[in-house]
């Protein structure tokens, strides 16, 4: 997988549990190196390991550390490029779920070589979501569904959530849309300076 | 289709057009120009008023700007001359000379949502302002993480040449950077001298005290000889006990000379290893090179050997100035 994703993954690691734990996560994980470059390409396998890693060090099952890496990464105030990128989708969060369908091209766009696990929306009775995904590292559909958490809370939507592996390995993210204007959400001001 | 019909038709397809009067007057605009323009001096005011017509050049009235129809046109707010805006005009009712002139923010997108803090809404669904925005966005932060990338692999490289022109035990310049420096005098014909050092007695401080002592010996060595030399010169170890020493722009033979008489008086005073004192010396080997030569970096090695080499035949300890001239003699001054 990219560079990026496994250089949040680090940093998921060593800003939630600290640096000795992400240290014996590489080690465990039988790296060679301490530190992932967010803009070169790491095989697959890499990933797996490091999670498998992950939940080895910290005992923890790993759908729960994916969740929260998906979480993390649309949460913290570090990668809020991230949040945004996303927000960029649609302008409810009805229009944003649609538009995950094209988020591997709209993340091509912005880094050519950046691959993202193969997403399909279909929206299956009205506020029926399903999210199909197809990726390399078994387990990441828990990462769509830490992020879409988030991203419901920052429109203002209240969700059900729910994840399912078929036996294929594809995995599935329901989503069931409670209420679209839950809360206030999140401003998203287009032209915010992002540090 | 009447007025209302066409212009909730207008406001939803180009929400930044403004419909124009015969005469130029405003007689509607669309929401995201009123975001854009004071709403409440919209309506009944003249188009010129509130725009001007960058280029082309010289349209300042109604009749100009209707001939331009369908071109395209750069306008600005009068209320923010730097603003740049493009825009088009089309006739929509030819019998009563009303136009409609759809504006854009074009590339200065990005100024214009921050200026007036637009959002989503304040764009057609169909306009690819948002995904623009999105990418100036996605690339900027992608480019963010390539210069990172590039200033840590800059570093890395510096780091990398730095270890690679330096002698890990004494932190002295190696051969490999001798020989870069020696290859650019060489190349500049620029004057300059070599001295080749070999230490004396050396070989029985490893035998008597073990390499750690030897290890220690030289470090002290290399230390005095940094402290000998200008910041100019060039001291390198070039072997175990060999070191050479390039130092440019020489004034005399005297100078070369009282630099190789302080190296051999305080490499003799012994160096304390764990309370034993180390006792060594140095033979030199010296050949100063002037302006205008033409020998090679290899000649200049070979003739700082043999002085070297007459240093040591003449009984160690001393310095010898290489001479062109047939003999080479060992020089009185050391010792």
């Amino acid at each position: 997988m990219h560079g990026l994703i496994n250089r949040s993954v680090q940093n998921y690691v060593t800003d939630t549990f600290g640096h000795d734990v992400w240290g014996q996560v590489t080690g465990s994980a039988d790296l060679g190196f301490t530190d992932f470059e967010a803009m070169m390409t790491y095989e697959d396998d890499v990933t797996t390991r490091v999670i498998d890693a992950l939940s080895l060090v910290t005992s923890r099952p790993r759908h729960d550390l994916l969740e929260d890496i998906g979480t993390y990464l649309v949460s913290t105030p570090k990668l809020e490029g991230v949040r945004r990128l996303l927000r960029f989708g649609g302008v409810t969060f009805e229009e944003f779920l649609l538009s995950l369908d094209d988020l591997p091209d709209r993340a091509r766009l912005a880094v050519s070589d950046l691959d993202l696990p193969e997403l399909e929306m279909d929206e299956r009775a009205s506020g029926c979501f399903e999210l199909l995904c197809r990726s390399a590292v078994s387990g990441f559909g828990y990462v769509f569904v830490g992020m879409l958490r988030v991203i419901a809370d920052d429109y203002g939507a209240l969700v059900l959530l729910d994840h399912e592996t078929g036996n294929d390995g594809v995995e599935k993210v329901f989503i069931t849309l409670v209420d679209k204007d839950f809360a206030q959400g999140r401003q998203f001001d287009l032209g915010a300076r992002v540090g | 289709m009447n007025n209302v019909q066409l212009n909730a038709m207008m406001d939803v397809l180009c929400p930044m057009h403004v419909l124009l009067e015969k005469d130029g007057t405003i007689s509607h605009a669309g929401p995201t120009v009123q975001k854009i323009c004071p709403p409440d001096r919209l309506v009944g005011s003249s188009f010129f008023d509130l725009f001007a017509v960058k280029r082309p050049k010289g349209i300042r009235n109604i009749e100009a700007l209707r001939r331009r129809a369908g071109s395209k046109l750069h306008i600005s707010l009068r209320d923010d001359p730097d603003s740049d805006l493009k825009a088009v005009l089309v006739p929509y009712d030819i019998d009563n000379g009303k136009v409609v002139i759809n504006l854009s923010f074009g590339i200065s997108i990005l100024d214009g949502v921050r200026t007036y803090a637009l959002s989503n809404a304040d764009f057609a669904a169909t306009d690819l302002a948002i995904e623009m925005l999105y990418l100036i966005e996605a690339k900027s932060a992608a480019m963010d993480a390539s210069r990172q990338l590039n200033l840590r692999l800059q570093g890395a490289k510096i780091a990398a040449e730095e270890q690679a022109f330096t002698d890990t035990l004494t932190g002295l310049k190696n051969r490999r950077a001798l020989d870069h420096v020696l290859t650019r005098l060489v190349s500049t014909q620029a004057s300059f001298a070599v001295m080749q050092i070999d230490l004396d007695f050396f070989k029985a401080v490893n035998d008597t005290f073990g390499h750690a002592a030897g290890d220690h010996v030289l470090q002290a060595v290399a230390q005095i000889m940094v402290e000998e030399t200008r910041n100019a010169d060039t001291v390198a170890r070039v072997g175990g006990d060999e070191f050479t020493l390039i130092l440019p722009n020489v004034g005399s033979e005297q100078m070369l000379l009282s630099i190789g008489d302080r190296l051999i008086e305080r490499l003799e005073n012994p160096i304390k290893f764990q309370g034993n004192p180390c006792n060594i010396s140095a033979s030199i080997g010296t050949v100063w090179i002037q302006e205008g030569h033409m020998l090679d970096a290899k000649d200049i090695l070979a003739d700082a050997d043999m002085a070297l080499y007459q240093s040591k035949n003449a009984g160690r300890s001393r310095q010898t100035l290489f001479q062109k001239t047939d003999i080479v003699a060992p020089s009185i001054w050391a010792d």
